[in-house]
Protein backbone atom coordinates (compact mmCIF):
# COMPACT_ATOMS: atom_id res chain seq x y z
CA UNK A 1 0.00 0.00 0.00
CA UNK A 2 2.86 2.34 0.69
CA UNK A 3 4.37 1.07 -2.07
CA UNK A 4 1.89 1.80 -4.60
CA UNK A 5 1.40 5.35 -3.07
CA UNK A 6 4.89 5.98 -3.83
CA UNK A 7 4.43 5.19 -6.86
CA UNK A 8 1.48 6.96 -7.93
CA UNK A 9 3.51 10.30 -6.65
CA UNK A 10 6.44 9.60 -8.78
CA UNK A 11 3.94 9.04 -11.96
CA UNK A 12 2.51 11.99 -11.01
CA UNK A 13 5.45 14.45 -10.63
CA UNK A 14 6.86 12.50 -13.59
CA UNK A 15 3.55 13.43 -15.71
CA UNK A 16 4.09 16.96 -14.67
CA UNK A 17 7.39 17.42 -15.78
CA UNK A 18 6.90 15.73 -19.56
CA UNK A 19 3.69 18.40 -19.08
CA UNK A 20 5.70 21.48 -18.47
CA UNK A 21 9.10 20.53 -20.32
CA UNK A 22 7.05 18.44 -23.28
CA UNK A 23 6.44 22.00 -25.69
CA UNK A 24 10.37 23.15 -24.76
CA UNK A 25 12.02 20.11 -25.97
CA UNK A 26 9.90 19.59 -28.91
CA UNK A 27 11.08 23.05 -29.76
CA UNK A 28 14.59 22.33 -29.31
CA UNK A 29 14.77 18.39 -30.78
CA UNK A 30 13.13 19.43 -34.00
CA UNK A 31 15.25 22.69 -34.54
CA UNK A 32 17.76 20.00 -35.43
CA UNK A 33 15.76 18.21 -37.98
CA UNK A 34 17.71 17.18 -41.22
CA UNK A 35 14.81 17.72 -43.35
CA UNK A 36 12.57 21.03 -44.25
CA UNK A 37 9.35 19.49 -41.78
CA UNK A 38 9.07 20.47 -38.89
CA UNK A 39 7.31 18.14 -37.05
CA UNK A 40 7.80 14.33 -36.07
CA UNK A 41 9.52 12.14 -37.58
CA UNK A 42 13.29 12.88 -36.78
CA UNK A 43 14.60 12.64 -39.69
CA UNK A 44 18.34 12.93 -38.42
CA UNK A 45 20.06 15.34 -36.82
CA UNK A 46 22.00 18.71 -38.60
CA UNK A 47 23.02 22.31 -37.60
CA UNK A 48 21.57 23.28 -41.15
CA UNK A 49 18.76 25.10 -40.21
CA UNK A 50 20.74 27.47 -37.93
CA UNK A 51 23.10 27.54 -41.08
CA UNK A 52 19.90 28.95 -42.67
CA UNK A 53 18.81 31.04 -39.79
CA UNK A 54 22.52 32.63 -39.50
CA UNK A 55 22.21 33.78 -43.11
CA UNK A 56 19.26 34.93 -42.57
CA UNK A 57 19.65 38.98 -42.70
CA UNK A 58 15.70 39.83 -41.17
CA UNK A 59 16.07 37.46 -38.46
CA UNK A 60 19.73 38.79 -37.91
CA UNK A 61 18.98 41.99 -37.87
CA UNK A 62 15.62 41.59 -35.06
CA UNK A 63 18.30 39.60 -32.81
CA UNK A 64 20.32 42.47 -32.77
CA UNK A 65 17.94 45.07 -32.44
CA UNK A 66 16.42 42.63 -29.61
CA UNK A 67 19.83 42.57 -27.96
CA UNK A 68 20.25 46.78 -28.40
CA UNK A 69 16.59 46.96 -27.41
CA UNK A 70 17.41 44.68 -24.06
CA UNK A 71 20.58 46.35 -23.13
CA UNK A 72 19.65 50.07 -23.19
CA UNK A 73 15.90 49.33 -21.63
CA UNK A 74 17.97 47.30 -19.36
CA UNK A 75 20.53 49.95 -17.83
CA UNK A 76 18.01 52.83 -18.01
CA UNK A 77 15.80 50.38 -15.15
CA UNK A 78 18.58 50.00 -13.17
CA UNK A 79 19.47 53.45 -13.18
CA UNK A 80 16.09 55.11 -12.56
CA UNK A 81 15.34 52.39 -10.17
CA UNK A 82 18.76 52.85 -8.21
CA UNK A 83 18.06 56.34 -7.52
CA UNK A 84 14.23 55.80 -6.81
CA UNK A 85 14.64 53.28 -4.03
CA UNK A 86 17.58 54.86 -2.54
CA UNK A 87 15.54 58.16 -2.23
CA UNK A 88 12.95 56.15 -0.82
CA UNK A 89 14.71 54.34 1.88
CA UNK A 90 17.37 56.23 2.69
CA UNK A 91 15.62 59.89 2.87
CA UNK A 92 11.86 58.84 3.66
CA UNK A 93 10.05 60.96 2.29
CA UNK A 94 6.82 61.75 3.35
CA UNK A 95 4.57 59.42 1.47
CA UNK A 96 6.76 56.95 0.73
CA UNK A 97 4.54 54.30 0.68
CA UNK A 98 2.03 56.16 -1.71
CA UNK A 99 4.92 56.24 -4.07
CA UNK A 100 6.09 52.94 -3.52
CA UNK A 101 2.89 51.83 -4.49
CA UNK A 102 2.94 54.28 -7.75
CA UNK A 103 6.25 52.88 -9.15
CA UNK A 104 4.72 49.28 -8.87
CA UNK A 105 1.47 50.16 -10.12
CA UNK A 106 2.58 49.56 -13.93
CA UNK A 107 2.97 45.82 -13.33
CA UNK A 108 -1.09 45.31 -12.65
CA UNK A 109 -1.65 46.23 -16.11
CA UNK A 110 -2.01 43.82 -19.74
CA UNK A 111 1.33 44.74 -21.64
CA UNK A 112 -1.59 45.26 -24.24
CA UNK A 113 -3.36 48.15 -22.52
CA UNK A 114 0.43 49.53 -21.95
CA UNK A 115 1.28 49.27 -25.34
CA UNK A 116 -2.02 50.75 -27.03
CA UNK A 117 -1.60 53.66 -24.10
CA UNK A 118 1.80 54.14 -25.42
CA UNK A 119 0.76 53.89 -29.14
CA UNK A 120 -1.60 56.47 -28.77
CA UNK A 121 0.26 59.25 -26.78
CA UNK A 122 3.13 58.77 -29.34
CA UNK A 123 0.77 59.16 -32.23
CA UNK A 124 -0.55 62.40 -30.28
CA UNK A 125 2.43 63.53 -29.92
CA UNK A 126 3.51 62.94 -33.67
CA UNK A 127 6.92 60.44 -32.61
CA UNK A 128 6.75 57.41 -34.81
CA UNK A 129 7.25 54.37 -33.88
CA UNK A 130 10.85 52.63 -33.87
CA UNK A 131 13.23 50.77 -31.84
CA UNK A 132 13.45 53.90 -29.53
CA UNK A 133 9.43 53.53 -29.12
CA UNK A 134 9.73 49.72 -27.66
CA UNK A 135 12.74 50.61 -25.74
CA UNK A 136 10.62 53.07 -23.86
CA UNK A 137 8.07 50.75 -23.71
CA UNK A 138 10.14 48.08 -21.96
CA UNK A 139 11.13 50.24 -19.33
CA UNK A 140 7.48 51.11 -18.69
CA UNK A 141 6.84 47.80 -17.81
CA UNK A 142 10.09 46.28 -16.29
CA UNK A 143 10.94 49.56 -14.22
CA UNK A 144 8.80 48.24 -10.95
CA UNK A 145 10.40 45.23 -11.02
CA UNK A 146 13.99 46.74 -11.30
CA UNK A 147 12.97 48.87 -8.27
CA UNK A 148 11.24 46.65 -6.15
CA UNK A 149 14.72 44.17 -6.58
CA UNK A 150 16.90 46.87 -5.48
CA UNK A 151 14.67 48.20 -2.80
CA UNK A 152 14.56 44.81 -1.32
CA UNK A 153 18.92 44.77 -1.27
CA UNK A 154 18.58 48.02 0.66
CA UNK A 155 19.52 47.33 4.50
CA UNK A 156 20.11 49.65 7.74
CA UNK A 157 23.54 48.49 7.85
CA UNK A 158 24.62 49.20 4.20
CA UNK A 159 23.55 53.23 5.56
CA UNK A 160 25.36 52.53 8.61
CA UNK A 161 28.37 52.09 6.78
CA UNK A 162 27.37 55.11 4.33
CA UNK A 163 27.02 57.57 7.59
CA UNK A 164 30.30 56.10 8.73
CA UNK A 165 31.82 57.35 5.15
CA UNK A 166 30.17 61.19 5.36
CA UNK A 167 31.41 61.34 8.47
CA UNK A 168 35.04 60.95 7.41
CA UNK A 169 34.34 63.61 4.62
CA UNK A 170 33.47 61.80 2.15
CA UNK A 171 31.47 64.04 -0.63
CA UNK A 172 27.88 62.32 -1.52
CA UNK A 173 29.08 61.49 -4.80
CA UNK A 174 31.93 59.55 -3.39
CA UNK A 175 29.96 57.71 -1.31
CA UNK A 176 27.43 56.54 -3.76
CA UNK A 177 29.77 55.70 -5.96
CA UNK A 178 32.32 54.13 -2.80
CA UNK A 179 29.94 52.56 -1.43
CA UNK A 180 26.40 52.33 -1.88
CA UNK A 181 27.08 51.14 -5.47
CA UNK A 182 29.53 48.19 -4.61
CA UNK A 183 27.28 47.32 -1.55
CA UNK A 184 24.23 46.69 -3.57
CA UNK A 185 26.15 45.63 -7.10
CA UNK A 186 24.36 41.92 -6.66
CA UNK A 187 20.69 43.46 -6.62
CA UNK A 188 21.77 46.06 -9.07
CA UNK A 189 23.05 43.19 -11.82
CA UNK A 190 19.87 41.06 -10.90
CA UNK A 191 17.63 43.97 -11.67
CA UNK A 192 19.83 44.16 -14.76
CA UNK A 193 19.72 40.79 -15.85
CA UNK A 194 16.04 40.31 -15.03
CA UNK A 195 14.86 43.26 -17.06
CA UNK A 196 17.43 42.11 -20.01
CA UNK A 197 15.69 38.93 -19.77
CA UNK A 198 11.93 40.25 -19.65
CA UNK A 199 12.78 42.72 -22.23
CA UNK A 200 14.30 40.23 -24.67
CA UNK A 201 11.21 37.71 -24.58
CA UNK A 202 8.85 40.87 -24.90
CA UNK A 203 6.25 40.49 -27.93
CA UNK A 204 3.03 42.99 -27.42
CA UNK A 205 4.29 45.86 -26.79
CA UNK A 206 7.66 45.13 -29.40
CA UNK A 207 4.53 44.43 -32.14
CA UNK A 208 2.71 48.05 -31.25
CA UNK A 209 5.61 50.52 -30.86
CA UNK A 210 8.18 49.09 -33.98
CA UNK A 211 7.67 49.69 -37.41
CA UNK A 212 10.52 48.74 -39.83
CA UNK A 213 13.03 47.39 -37.61
CA UNK A 214 11.52 44.74 -35.19
CA UNK A 215 12.62 42.93 -32.26
CA UNK A 216 13.19 38.76 -32.49
CA UNK A 217 9.96 37.85 -31.09
CA UNK A 218 8.07 40.03 -33.54
CA UNK A 219 9.94 38.62 -36.62
CA UNK A 220 9.17 34.92 -35.19
CA UNK A 221 5.49 36.29 -34.73
CA UNK A 222 5.77 37.26 -38.96
CA UNK A 223 7.65 33.75 -39.74
CA UNK A 224 4.72 32.28 -38.07
CA UNK A 225 2.48 33.31 -41.02
CA UNK A 226 4.08 30.85 -43.04
CA UNK A 227 3.84 27.72 -40.97
CA UNK A 228 5.79 25.37 -38.90
CA UNK A 229 9.10 25.28 -39.74
CA UNK A 230 12.56 24.04 -38.68
CA UNK A 231 14.50 27.34 -38.80
CA UNK A 232 11.83 29.06 -36.69
CA UNK A 233 12.36 26.25 -34.17
CA UNK A 234 16.26 26.81 -34.48
CA UNK A 235 15.50 30.82 -33.89
CA UNK A 236 13.35 29.73 -30.90
CA UNK A 237 15.63 27.57 -29.21
CA UNK A 238 17.92 30.94 -29.46
CA UNK A 239 15.64 33.16 -27.51
CA UNK A 240 15.28 30.70 -25.32
CA UNK A 241 18.94 29.91 -24.69
CA UNK A 242 19.54 32.96 -24.31
CA UNK A 243 17.16 33.19 -21.46
CA UNK A 244 18.24 30.25 -19.65
CA UNK A 245 21.45 31.40 -20.05
CA UNK A 246 20.79 34.91 -18.56
CA UNK A 247 18.61 33.50 -15.54
CA UNK A 248 21.64 31.29 -14.71
CA UNK A 249 24.22 34.08 -14.24
CA UNK A 250 21.51 36.08 -12.26
CA UNK A 251 20.53 32.77 -10.13
CA UNK A 252 24.48 32.42 -9.46
CA UNK A 253 25.06 36.22 -8.21
CA UNK A 254 21.98 36.09 -6.06
CA UNK A 255 22.81 32.69 -4.06
CA UNK A 256 26.58 34.24 -3.98
CA UNK A 257 25.01 36.99 -2.34
CA UNK A 258 22.66 34.91 0.18
CA UNK A 259 25.82 32.52 0.90
CA UNK A 260 27.95 35.76 1.61
CA UNK A 261 24.94 36.57 3.94
CA UNK A 262 24.70 33.83 6.36
CA UNK B 1 23.02 68.61 6.20
CA UNK B 2 20.11 70.23 7.72
CA UNK B 3 17.08 67.88 8.89
CA UNK B 4 14.01 69.41 6.74
CA UNK B 5 16.47 69.17 3.72
CA UNK B 6 16.94 65.53 4.11
CA UNK B 7 12.99 64.76 2.86
CA UNK B 8 13.70 66.82 -0.14
CA UNK B 9 17.03 65.08 -1.31
CA UNK B 10 14.91 62.00 -1.03
CA UNK B 11 12.08 63.54 -3.78
CA UNK B 12 14.89 64.75 -5.51
CA UNK B 13 16.59 60.99 -6.37
CA UNK B 14 13.01 59.42 -6.79
CA UNK B 15 12.05 62.14 -9.06
CA UNK B 16 13.50 60.52 -12.19
CA UNK B 17 11.29 57.46 -11.77
CA UNK B 18 8.66 59.61 -10.87
CA UNK B 19 8.29 61.57 -13.74
CA UNK B 20 9.06 58.28 -16.24
CA UNK B 21 6.06 56.92 -14.98
CA UNK B 22 4.12 59.64 -14.85
CA UNK B 23 4.63 60.67 -18.80
CA UNK B 24 5.00 56.83 -19.89
CA UNK B 25 2.40 55.23 -17.74
CA UNK B 26 0.14 57.49 -15.99
CA UNK B 27 -0.16 59.75 -18.99
CA UNK B 28 -0.62 56.80 -21.69
CA UNK B 29 -3.31 54.78 -19.23
CA UNK B 30 -5.08 58.76 -18.93
CA UNK B 31 -5.12 58.62 -23.18
CA UNK B 32 -6.37 55.29 -23.00
CA UNK B 33 -9.29 56.44 -20.86
CA UNK B 34 -9.94 59.37 -22.83
CA UNK B 35 -9.85 57.69 -26.10
CA UNK B 36 -12.31 55.37 -25.37
CA UNK B 37 -14.82 58.09 -25.13
CA UNK B 38 -14.30 59.51 -28.65
CA UNK B 39 -15.48 58.02 -31.46
CA UNK B 40 -14.09 57.15 -34.86
CA UNK B 41 -15.63 58.85 -37.72
CA UNK B 42 -14.51 57.24 -41.15
CA UNK B 43 -11.16 58.08 -41.03
CA UNK B 44 -11.32 60.85 -38.18
CA UNK B 45 -11.61 61.03 -34.66
CA UNK B 46 -14.53 62.81 -33.17
CA UNK B 47 -13.18 63.82 -29.78
CA UNK B 48 -16.67 64.99 -27.97
CA UNK B 49 -17.05 62.98 -25.30
CA UNK B 50 -19.55 59.97 -25.53
CA UNK B 51 -20.64 56.30 -24.42
CA UNK B 52 -21.43 55.22 -28.13
CA UNK B 53 -18.25 52.54 -28.04
CA UNK B 54 -19.59 51.49 -24.66
CA UNK B 55 -22.86 51.33 -26.36
CA UNK B 56 -21.25 49.62 -29.18
CA UNK B 57 -19.85 46.78 -27.24
CA UNK B 58 -23.11 46.28 -25.11
CA UNK B 59 -25.30 45.95 -28.25
CA UNK B 60 -23.26 43.65 -30.42
CA UNK B 61 -22.79 40.51 -29.81
CA UNK B 62 -19.46 39.97 -31.22
CA UNK B 63 -17.48 42.04 -28.32
CA UNK B 64 -19.55 40.19 -25.36
CA UNK B 65 -19.40 37.09 -26.78
CA UNK B 66 -15.34 38.02 -26.69
CA UNK B 67 -15.96 39.15 -22.93
CA UNK B 68 -17.56 36.01 -22.39
CA UNK B 69 -15.61 33.68 -23.73
CA UNK B 70 -12.41 35.45 -22.06
CA UNK B 71 -13.75 34.68 -18.67
CA UNK B 72 -14.88 31.06 -19.21
CA UNK B 73 -11.58 30.05 -20.66
CA UNK B 74 -9.40 32.26 -18.29
CA UNK B 75 -12.31 30.86 -15.37
CA UNK B 76 -11.09 26.99 -16.66
CA UNK B 77 -7.57 27.93 -16.84
CA UNK B 78 -7.73 28.78 -12.88
CA UNK B 79 -9.78 26.11 -11.62
CA UNK B 80 -7.49 23.57 -14.01
CA UNK B 81 -4.55 25.05 -13.18
CA UNK B 82 -4.92 24.75 -9.31
CA UNK B 83 -5.95 21.29 -9.64
CA UNK B 84 -2.97 20.42 -11.21
CA UNK B 85 -0.79 22.60 -9.36
CA UNK B 86 -1.80 21.22 -5.83
CA UNK B 87 -1.01 17.93 -5.71
CA UNK B 88 2.29 19.02 -7.34
CA UNK B 89 3.09 21.39 -5.09
CA UNK B 90 2.18 19.21 -2.18
CA UNK B 91 4.14 16.05 -3.13
CA UNK B 92 7.15 18.43 -3.49
CA UNK B 93 6.53 20.11 -0.31
CA UNK B 94 6.17 17.24 1.86
CA UNK B 95 7.59 13.93 -0.08
CA UNK B 96 10.52 14.62 -1.77
CA UNK B 97 14.27 14.99 0.88
CA UNK B 98 14.61 19.05 1.43
CA UNK B 99 17.29 19.26 -1.03
CA UNK B 100 15.84 17.71 -4.13
CA UNK B 101 13.25 20.14 -3.52
CA UNK B 102 14.92 23.70 -4.87
CA UNK B 103 16.29 22.05 -7.89
CA UNK B 104 13.40 20.52 -8.98
CA UNK B 105 11.53 23.65 -8.52
CA UNK B 106 13.90 25.37 -10.44
CA UNK B 107 13.21 22.77 -13.49
CA UNK B 108 9.87 23.03 -13.03
CA UNK B 109 9.52 26.78 -13.74
CA UNK B 110 12.39 26.51 -16.61
CA UNK B 111 9.51 27.28 -19.69
CA UNK B 112 8.45 30.13 -17.77
CA UNK B 113 11.10 31.92 -19.08
CA UNK B 114 11.10 31.37 -22.73
CA UNK B 115 8.95 34.27 -24.44
CA UNK B 116 5.70 33.90 -25.35
CA UNK B 117 5.42 33.60 -28.92
CA UNK B 118 8.34 31.27 -28.80
CA UNK B 119 6.33 28.91 -26.01
CA UNK B 120 2.80 29.54 -27.91
CA UNK B 121 4.60 28.45 -31.11
CA UNK B 122 6.45 25.48 -29.36
CA UNK B 123 2.78 23.97 -28.12
CA UNK B 124 1.65 24.04 -32.02
CA UNK B 125 4.61 21.74 -32.69
CA UNK B 126 3.04 19.22 -29.89
CA UNK B 127 -0.56 19.77 -31.27
CA UNK B 128 -0.30 20.52 -34.58
CA UNK B 129 -1.98 17.79 -36.98
CA UNK B 130 1.15 16.16 -37.47
CA UNK B 131 2.64 16.96 -34.42
CA UNK B 132 4.41 15.21 -31.30
CA UNK B 133 1.03 14.51 -29.48
CA UNK B 134 -0.56 12.88 -32.62
CA UNK B 135 3.01 10.70 -33.38
CA UNK B 136 2.64 9.49 -30.05
CA UNK B 137 -1.21 8.35 -29.98
CA UNK B 138 -0.65 7.00 -33.55
CA UNK B 139 2.12 4.84 -32.70
CA UNK B 140 0.71 3.71 -29.81
CA UNK B 141 -2.56 3.07 -31.77
CA UNK B 142 -4.66 5.12 -29.27
CA UNK B 143 -5.87 6.69 -32.51
CA UNK B 144 -5.98 5.39 -36.56
CA UNK B 145 -6.16 8.94 -37.90
CA UNK B 146 -4.28 12.45 -36.54
CA UNK B 147 -6.60 14.46 -35.12
CA UNK B 148 -6.42 18.10 -35.02
CA UNK B 149 -5.71 19.62 -32.15
CA UNK B 150 -4.40 23.46 -32.89
CA UNK B 151 -6.83 25.73 -33.23
CA UNK B 152 -9.19 25.28 -30.31
CA UNK B 153 -10.62 26.61 -27.33
CA UNK B 154 -8.94 23.08 -25.67
CA UNK B 155 -5.86 24.49 -27.10
CA UNK B 156 -5.44 27.76 -25.13
CA UNK B 157 -6.83 25.89 -22.58
CA UNK B 158 -3.76 23.84 -22.48
CA UNK B 159 -1.62 26.43 -23.39
CA UNK B 160 -2.35 28.31 -20.70
CA UNK B 161 -2.50 25.80 -17.73
CA UNK B 162 0.74 25.28 -18.39
CA UNK B 163 1.98 28.31 -17.74
CA UNK B 164 -0.01 28.56 -15.27
CA UNK B 165 1.19 25.36 -13.62
CA UNK B 166 4.12 26.74 -13.26
CA UNK B 167 3.01 29.78 -11.31
CA UNK B 168 0.41 28.67 -9.12
CA UNK B 169 2.97 25.30 -7.98
CA UNK B 170 5.11 27.92 -6.91
CA UNK B 171 2.42 30.23 -4.56
CA UNK B 172 0.83 27.02 -3.31
CA UNK B 173 4.40 25.54 -2.57
CA UNK B 174 5.67 28.53 -0.43
CA UNK B 175 2.52 28.21 1.34
CA UNK B 176 2.92 24.27 2.34
CA UNK B 177 6.24 24.84 3.06
CA UNK B 178 5.58 27.80 5.85
CA UNK B 179 2.89 25.28 7.88
CA UNK B 180 4.72 24.43 10.68
CA UNK B 181 5.03 20.48 10.58
CA UNK B 182 4.06 20.26 14.63
CA UNK B 183 0.69 20.76 13.27
CA UNK B 184 0.22 18.39 11.02
CA UNK B 185 1.30 15.99 13.88
CA UNK B 186 -0.62 17.44 16.69
CA UNK B 187 -3.83 16.47 14.26
CA UNK B 188 -2.26 12.86 14.29
CA UNK B 189 -1.54 13.13 17.51
CA UNK B 190 -5.35 13.55 18.21
CA UNK B 191 -6.47 10.77 16.18
CA UNK B 192 -6.89 12.34 12.85
CA UNK B 193 -7.13 10.53 9.90
CA UNK B 194 -4.63 11.24 7.29
CA UNK B 195 -7.41 12.60 5.26
CA UNK B 196 -8.78 14.44 7.91
CA UNK B 197 -5.17 16.15 8.70
CA UNK B 198 -5.47 17.24 4.65
CA UNK B 199 -8.86 18.87 5.00
CA UNK B 200 -8.70 20.38 8.26
CA UNK B 201 -5.01 21.62 8.51
CA UNK B 202 -3.80 21.91 5.64
CA UNK B 203 -5.54 22.43 2.99
CA UNK B 204 -7.05 25.73 4.72
CA UNK B 205 -3.87 26.64 5.70
CA UNK B 206 -2.48 26.66 1.97
CA UNK B 207 -5.45 28.41 0.62
CA UNK B 208 -3.08 31.91 0.89
CA UNK B 209 -1.09 30.31 -1.82
CA UNK B 210 -4.35 29.11 -3.75
CA UNK B 211 -5.34 32.37 -3.74
CA UNK B 212 -2.18 34.29 -5.25
CA UNK B 213 -1.80 31.67 -7.40
CA UNK B 214 -5.49 32.13 -8.85
CA UNK B 215 -4.98 36.26 -8.46
CA UNK B 216 -2.27 36.29 -10.57
CA UNK B 217 -3.37 33.70 -13.03
CA UNK B 218 -6.71 35.73 -13.71
CA UNK B 219 -4.85 38.72 -14.40
CA UNK B 220 -2.41 37.42 -16.54
CA UNK B 221 -4.19 35.55 -18.49
CA UNK B 222 -7.41 37.55 -19.35
CA UNK B 223 -4.75 40.20 -20.49
CA UNK B 224 -3.15 37.32 -22.47
CA UNK B 225 -3.33 37.99 -26.34
CA UNK B 226 -0.56 35.67 -27.76
CA UNK B 227 -1.50 32.58 -26.40
CA UNK B 228 -5.65 32.43 -27.60
CA UNK B 229 -4.47 34.23 -31.23
CA UNK B 230 -1.34 31.24 -31.94
CA UNK B 231 -3.44 28.18 -29.92
CA UNK B 232 -7.17 29.05 -30.32
CA UNK B 233 -6.26 30.62 -33.55
CA UNK B 234 -9.47 32.28 -35.47
CA UNK B 235 -11.98 29.81 -34.42
CA UNK B 236 -13.42 32.37 -31.71
CA UNK B 237 -12.25 36.00 -30.36
CA UNK B 238 -11.02 36.81 -26.27
CA UNK B 239 -11.21 39.97 -25.31
CA UNK B 240 -7.28 40.68 -25.99
CA UNK B 241 -7.90 38.97 -29.56
CA UNK B 242 -10.82 41.36 -30.12
CA UNK B 243 -8.67 44.47 -28.78
CA UNK B 244 -5.71 43.63 -30.96
CA UNK B 245 -8.12 43.61 -34.04
CA UNK B 246 -9.49 46.91 -33.44
CA UNK B 247 -5.65 48.10 -33.81
CA UNK B 248 -4.19 45.77 -36.32
CA UNK B 249 -7.41 45.41 -39.10
CA UNK B 250 -10.07 48.04 -38.08
CA UNK B 251 -7.95 51.39 -37.13
CA UNK B 252 -10.78 51.63 -34.34
CA UNK B 253 -8.59 52.87 -31.61
CA UNK B 254 -11.24 54.60 -29.15
CA UNK B 255 -13.11 51.09 -29.73
CA UNK B 256 -9.69 49.47 -28.90
CA UNK B 257 -9.49 51.83 -25.78
CA UNK B 258 -13.07 51.45 -24.73
CA UNK B 259 -12.31 47.52 -24.75
CA UNK B 260 -8.94 48.21 -23.11
CA UNK B 261 -10.84 49.74 -19.87
CA UNK B 262 -13.53 46.87 -19.80
CA UNK B 263 -10.29 44.99 -19.17
CA UNK B 264 -8.79 47.02 -16.61
CA UNK B 265 -12.21 47.57 -14.82
CA UNK B 266 -12.52 43.44 -14.64
CA UNK B 267 -8.73 43.42 -13.09
CA UNK B 268 -9.53 46.34 -10.73
CA UNK B 269 -12.71 44.14 -9.29
CA UNK B 270 -10.59 41.07 -8.67
CA UNK B 271 -8.00 42.71 -7.00
CA UNK B 272 -10.98 44.43 -4.93
CA UNK B 273 -12.59 41.53 -4.25
CA UNK B 274 -9.67 39.45 -3.54
CA UNK B 275 -6.89 42.15 -2.55
CA UNK B 276 -7.54 41.28 1.67
CA UNK B 277 -6.48 37.99 1.22
CA UNK B 278 -3.31 38.48 -1.41
CA UNK B 279 -0.69 37.48 0.95
CA UNK B 280 1.56 34.74 1.42
CA UNK B 281 2.34 35.28 4.87
CA UNK B 282 -0.50 32.99 6.35
CA UNK B 283 -1.55 35.62 9.14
Amino acid sequence: MKQLGSILRFSYVAAIFGFILLPVLSLVLFSFQDGAVALPPLRGLSFRWYEALFADGRMMAALRNSVVVGLVSAALCTVLGFFAAYGLARYRPKGAQLLRGYLIAPLGVSYLVIGLGLSLTFSELSIGRSLVTVTIGHVVINLPLAFAIILSQMSEQQESYERAARDLGARESRVLSLITVPMLAPGLLAAFLLSFTLSWDEFVIALLLTRFDVTLPVEIWSALRTGLNPKTNAAGTIVFGLSIGMLIVTYAFIRRRLERRR
Amino acid sequence: MTQNKTPRKGWILTGPALIWTSIFFLAPMGMVIAYSFFRRVGGSIDTSPSLYNYQRIFDEPVFLDALKNSLEVVLITVVVSILVAYPFAYILAYRVPPKWQRPLLLLAVLPFWTSYVVRSYSWLLVLAKNGVVNGMMQTTGLISEPVSLANTRLATVIGFVHFFTMLVSLTIYASLTQIPDSYRKAARDLGASSPMTFLRITLPLSMPGVVVGAFLTFVLAIGDFITPQILGGGQELLLPQAIMLQVQRRGDFPLAAALSVILLVIVIAVYGVSAKRLTLDGK
